[in-house]
């Protein structure tokens, strides 16, 4: 299915768990219910294992670029030499170092992906909040650009506009794919507000004369807090595998390193005629691992938080 | 359900009506002249570029008022004019787009029919046994985590390079000619089967975890504890939970769809395949901006036409919309 819009296992969750609900209904305060979900959390394997995996690269990239003294487009280095105490990752066909390239590029893949997941869940949240809650003419129009915006597919849009607006650093690029990549998070939420917005302490708060934006901030965003999070997670994957077609396609920040462009450069320079299976085969495993590791995660999440599916 | 696909039907009319425009504003509100590019690509001296310039923004229609040019855009489009190629000079851009269509759609409707099946059934088995759970599951994630250029790389590599079993680059043998031959569908099948596989492997993966967790869903759902309570065998049950977790997987079928086409478009530029993918790759490294903005209303055209088709199929699997019961 869809790499970029992972829906189906987020969009089918029929219900969410309430907050402040025990294992047996019983209202616990706030503290014996983050206790409550420690406790499932560390012991729910999926979760573990994903966080390791996406923890062990996001450390590999903040402290990589400062185990090498090479960066990632310096010339200079032996050429097509595979790797070895001296170049952990080998180097490339015209003489780069690859782990300098790597580990620069996993930083470009992190910060593309929370800028953009960021974006998207803001986008996301404003649209899905405000037409699930205010329903109406409004939720119309906006239900109706979420479906408009949401058939339209984001990588035709995004190599058209970068095409002519060739993107320079990894904001623009995540703010392109931020842009672009929000409307099933948006439909998801809506679905969610509209449901929570039924319940009975909503109405209170609004008889009790709350405006729209304090009712959602302080009633229902509250209440779906942990749905928004898996939201969030599996945007950033999402926006990871874009950002890599991208770069792969030649769009993205040609000054930046990223593991897209380090593909783009491996399949234009022959490095698979060549054998040269260092030079592209670290920049896949780091975006795999990453991606897989979010999604699973998510999975995690998804039992710790919604006590109906722990039994499986 | 007429109504049903009525509504469907104008929402995509309006995503047309809007791509298109997007089409037609990106190039006019973007910094910087395409007609510049298109003159320094033709490396003239300054006077001829000036003469150039004039006459690619007069045959460009570009001196024209904007609602005028907005107005031909539309009738060009509507008569298959999509306007001449800069990187192929002297083919126009409906040739190119008509040429490499069968080649991508050669690709991706097999690989989206069969991962569909083959990952919904596969998923559903998941989610019965546990042995298959913990060992399927996570190659899925895998797959569905793997860019798909990537997968297409490592394929190349190990298949085509150091196993050296099947061609790399092109649809057919450069020695031969389309035609209705053994040897050329034996070419054709050669070059095409690991640009296939990798379209249906991260596809497959997505499905299979969808559809798994959906049936653990359902499951869950009280009218499965019910009937698993009145005794009815666990198979009768699974078969309900199936059947509502299908339609879920169907509408996700539809969100699916771009991602896949994405995923075409870069693993035929890895495996050099002559499709859209390709194509797309060319007008970049050109500029050739007639040709992305063809190539884009054809990626959204092609979406919308298969989002229909799937609009059609939902109502023969869900017996509501036949009905006029709008599902919640």
């Amino acid at each position: 299915m869809s790499n970029v819009e992972p829906t189906a296992d987020l969009v089918a969750t029929p219900e969410i768990a309430l907050t402040g609900q025990g294992v047996d209904g019983i209202e616990l305060g706030p503290r014996g219910k983050r206790f409550e979900t420690l406790h499932f959390a560390v012991r729910n394997t999926k979760l573990v294992i994903g966080f390791c995996v996406v923890l062990a690269f996001l450390v590999l990239a903040i402290v990589g670029p400062w185990l090498t003294d090479a960066t990632p487009f310096e010339f200079g280095y032996p050429l097509g030499e595979p790797p070895s105490r001296e170049y952990w990752l080998g180097t490339t066909a015209p003489g780069q170092d690859v782990f300098a390239q790597f580990v620069y590029g996993l930083r470009s893949s992190f910060i593309v992906g929370a800028l953009a997941a960021v974006i998207a869940s803001v986008i996301g949240m404003a649209v899905g909040f405000v037409g699930g809650y205010r329903g109406g003419v409004i939720d119309d129009v906006l239900s109706m650009l979420t479906n408009i915006v949401l058939v339209i597919p984001t990588l035709a849009v995004l190599i058209i506009v970068s095409a002519y607006l060739s993107v320079g650093s990894l904001r623009s690029e995540a703010i392109l794919i931020g842009l672009t990549s929000w409307p099933w998070a948006a439909r998801a939420i809506r679905a969610q507000t509209f449901s929570l917005s039924q319940r009975e302490f909503v109405s209170l708060a609004r008889l009790s004369g709350q405006g729209t934006t304090k009712v959602i901030l302080r009633e229902i965003a509250p209440n779906m807090s942990s749905y928004l999070f898996l939201t969030f997670i599996l945007l950033f994957g999402g926006a990871v595998l874009t950002a890599a077609t991208l770069d792969f396609l030649g769009l993205g920040p040609s000054q930046v390193m990223s593991l897209g462009l380090m593909m783009n450069t491996a399949v234009s320079n022959a490095a698979l005629q060549l054998g040269m299976w260092w030079w592209f085969i670290p920049p896949g495993v780091g975006i795999t691992a990453i991606v897989g590791g979010l999604y699973v995660m998510n999975v995690g999440l998804d039992e710790v938080f919604n006590p109906r599916l722990r039994r499986t | 359900m007429t109504r049903y696909l009525a509504r469907k039907s104008l929402l995509y009319l309006l995503t047309f009506w809007f791509a298109v425009t997007i089409d037609w504003l990106i190039p006019r509100l973007m910094p910087g002249d395409p007609i510049d590019g298109l003159v320094a690509r033709i490396q003239a001296d300054s006077t001829a570029s000036q003469e150039l310039h004039g006459y690619f923004t007069e045959s460009f229609e570009l001196d024209q008022p904007l609602w005028r040019q907005y107005v031909n855009f539309w009738r060009g489009l509507i008569q298959g004019d999509l306007g001449p190629s800069i990187t192929y000079v002297g083919s126009s851009v409906s040739e190119l787009i008509w040429a490499a269509i069968p080649y991508t759609l050669a690709l991706l409707i097999p690989a989206i029919v069969l991962s569909y099946f083959a990952g919904n059934r596969v998923g559903a088995m998941a989610a019965r046994r546990k042995s298959l759970d913990n060992t399927v599951l996570p190659v899925a994630y895998v797959l569905t985590a793997t860019p798909y250029m990537w997968l297409a790389i490592v394929l190349v590599y190990v298949v085509s390079f150091r196993l050296e079993l099947l061609p790399v680059s092109g649809a057919y043998d450069f020695s031969l000619q389309p035609a209705w031959t053994w040897e050329f569908a034996r070419s054709f099948l050669s070059h095409w089967f690991l640009p296939f596989l990798t379209l249906f492997l991260v596809a497959f993966g997505g499905w299979a975890i969808g559809m798994r967790n959906l049936i653990i869903y359902e499951l869950e759902a009280e009218y499965a504890s019910y009937l698993q309570s009145l005794g009815a065998p666990s198979r009768l049950v699974r078969k309900y939970a199936y059947g509502n977790a299908v339609l879920p997987q169907m509408s996700g079928l539809a969100l699916a769809l771009g991602a896949v086409v994405g995923g075409a478009l870069v693993t035929e530029i890895v495996f050099g395949y002559p499709g859209v993918g390709t194509l797309i790759l060319a007008a970049l490294q050109n500029r050739d901006y007639f040709l992305l903005q063809g190539l884009f209303l054809l990626i959204i055209t092609g979406i919308l036409i298969a989002n229909f088709i799937v609009d059609i199929l939902y109502v023969v699997v869900d017996p509501r919309t036949r009905t006029g019961i709008q599902g919640s």
